[in-house]
């Protein structure tokens, strides 16, 4: 758990989605997985689960409890964008792994790792179900594959450019 | 062998969110027709097809519904499992994405036989270019009369809602999933009550798969007997089965149940490519069975595929090359299972950690005939003793690894064994 300084802006826009929530615990997924995207850095930052925590009226704790649990989720900062990587066995026999080692080359880091520029994290992540595509993977919400040595740079430009614009 | 498109009838064939489409091909029909029906009518027929859950554990939807029908409450849901988390399937994307008012046509077949006005899909976090999918297809159903309130002009009403999951395979077991949808973190409950009484919300929940809801339209529409045309002598309709790894012509494909399993893979699938061998197959996901190349020629009934020490579970077909090495795979398998064990009971959370430490030290040299016999004993642990079906399945890939490929395992301990006589030889 980090205590990082989220911009007031930032919060003020997931204190009022988390407010559209208000005593239905059951929405908690939905608000996590949407304040992790206002954020920026794909993660809930302390000063973000507290803020989720009044509106809603659960507590911080347990919003951690919930948050550790699922894989989509990171208490720490990442990348703009989050690469995650299949490692499940259908991609697995289909060389996932040489796919693997291409993206640490190319971005400069090991998987679990986030690049200097704050652009990219790189995880693995269990079968995303596209198994015809294999060894596949998803950069934020979109699906690659088959990942190559060809391929990967033209995918990581894509994003890289959106990172220009802003 | 020919596909029998049933359940991928409208796929790419028209547009996936357009009710109206779905309806110029017959959709909606079953439903319709379940409107004049009794409930228990409605059951009667479902259970008359011998329709069987197609999520994995083959429970008879039919049973389930009369036991969520019996349950008495005023508020009961129908939940679709869209959570697809068992590595290997994809097929249950397919229907979301290109089908989902099959989906829904079942969810509200179902609700009106238990007496229910409420839906939920939860849907796994991996997909997530599903949901604006899934949201349109809503909208446009209920626009239509399709959903919302007074279905069709009738006195029924029912609407869905899409909750999304986090990313945890473990919440694909259905009370998992029902605490995950409470705001929780996903670990199962200790059963009974079982959902039908006491779901979601406390409330009775009839929790079924995403392929499973897509047959009860046809069934309504065209009748059991129609269905029971389809399939063996035991087991009926048509399943959908997800061909992958290293074969041509990975996908999703439909056939009767009963299908055999080497056609599978080198009909539907094509063969393996570039001249390379088969050397095993996994059916039923990553916690179904390895079986080797003389074990393929057998029909994927469920009654069938059981005996022969196989499993069908959601119709998947891991085709492995003789380019992988089968310890690898068992290490790869485990180390699944290592990640996604929840936690909660012991012989699980320990049980995964150790047998992946055995099946790596298999490769790296440490794990002697002591620890083959390790593996053993741990499995029977994990079968008896854990809480939920994810625990319990982890022997099944195991111990049909370590007997179907016996000689490779032998070779890799004869050589550790070896190793370790050398070394404390060395060491005097
Ligand atoms: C660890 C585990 C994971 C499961 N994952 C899924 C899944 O992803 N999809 C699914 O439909 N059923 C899954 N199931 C089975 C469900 O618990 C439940 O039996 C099923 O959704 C019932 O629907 P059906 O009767 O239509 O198959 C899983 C079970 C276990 C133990
Ligand atoms: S068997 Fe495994 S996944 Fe299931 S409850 Fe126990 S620890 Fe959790």
């Amino acid at each position: 758990m980090n205590t990082s300084h989220t911009p007031a802006m930032q919060l003020e826009q997931v204190a009022s989605l988390a407010r559209e929530f208000k005593g239905k615990k059951d929405q908690l997924m939905l608000v996590l997985l949407k304040a992790q995207k206002i954020t920026g850095h794909n993660a809930l930052p302390e000063d973000v689960a507290v803020v989720i925590a009044e509106e809603m009226g659960v507590t911080k704790n347990h919003i951690y409890d919930f948050a550790t649990f699922y894989a989509m989720f990171s208490t720490e900062k990442r990348g703009k964008h989050v690469i995650r990587v299949c490692k499940s066995t259908p991609c697995h026999v289909n060389k996932a792994s040489n796919a693997a080692h291409m993206l640490e080359k190319t971005l400069g880091i090991k998987m679990g790792e986030t690049t200097e520029d704050g652009q990219f994290t790189l995880e693995h992540i269990e079968c995303i179900g596209v198994c015809d595509r294999a060894p596949a993977m998803l950069v934020d919400d979109e699906v690659y594959g088959p990942v190559t040595e060809e391929s990967i740079p033209g995918i990581l430009s894509k994003y890289q450019m959106q990172g220009e614009e802003i | 062998m020919e596909e029998v498109r049933v359940l991928l009838r409208n796929v790419d064939r028209i547009n996936p969110v357009s009710a109206v489409d779905y309806m110029n091909e017959g959709g909606y029909e079953g439903l319709k027709k379940s409107l004049w029906m009794s409930e228990l009518d409605i059951i009667h027929e479902i259970t008359e097809s011998t329709l069987r859950g197609r999520g994995g554990a083959g429970f008879p939807t039919g049973i389930k519904l009369s036991h969520a029908h019996n349950a008495r409450s005023k508020n009961k849901f129908v939940l679709c499992n869209a959570d697809e988390g068992e590595p290997g399937t994809n097929k249950d994307r397919i229907l979301l994405s290109k089908d989902p008012n099959s989906i829904f046509e079942g969810m509200a077949i179902a609700a009106r036989a238990i007496g229910a006005d409420k839906g939920y899909i939860y849907l796994r976090a991996e997909y997530p270019y599903i949901v604006p999918i899934l949201e349109q297809a809503l909208e446009n159903a209920r626009e239509a009369g399709c959903l919302g309130d007074n279905i069709f002009g009738s006195e029924f009403s029912f609407d869905i809602e899409i909750r999304p999951g986090g990313g945890a395979y473990v919440c694909g077991e259905e009370s998992a999933m029902i605490e995950s949808m409470e705001g929780k973190r996903g670990e199962p409950r200790f059963r009974p009550p079982y959902p039908t009484v006491q779901g979601l919300f406390q409330e009775p929940t009839a929790v079924f798969n995403v392929e499973t809801l897509a047959n009860i339209g046809p069934i309504m529409y065209r009748g059991a007997d129609w269905y029971k045309t389809m399939g063996t002598k035991k087991s009926h309709g048509t399943k959908l089965y997800t061909i992958s790894g290293n074969v041509r012509n990975k996908g999703v494909y439909e056939y009767e149940v009963g299908v055999n399993l080497k056609d599978l893979i080198y009909e539907a699938g094509g063969g393996i490519p570039d001249g390379r061998k088969l050397l095993a197959v996994q059916t039923g996901g990553t916690a179904g069975a390895i079986i080797n190349k003389h074990q393929i020629n057998m029909p994927m009934d469920p009654a069938y595929v059981a005996d022969s020490g196989g499993s069908m579970g959601a119709g998947d077909v891991l085709v492995i090359d003789n380019t992988n090495d089968i310890v690898d795979i068992l290490d790869n398998v485990l180390s699944f299972f290592v990640h996604e064990s929840c936690g909660k009971c012991t012989p699980c959370r320990e049980g995964s950690m150790r047998l992946y430490q055995l099946a790596s030290g298999i490769i790296d040299g440490t794990t002697t005939s002591e620890g083959m016999e390790n593996i053993r004993e741990l499995c029977e642990t994990m079968r008896l003793a854990s809480l939920c079906g994810l625990g319990q399945s982890v022997p099944i890939p195991v111990l049909s690894c370590l007997d179907n490929f016996r000689e490779i395992f032998d070779e890799y301990i004869v050589r550790n064994e070896k190793n370790k006589k050398i070394a404390a030889g060395g060491a005097k």
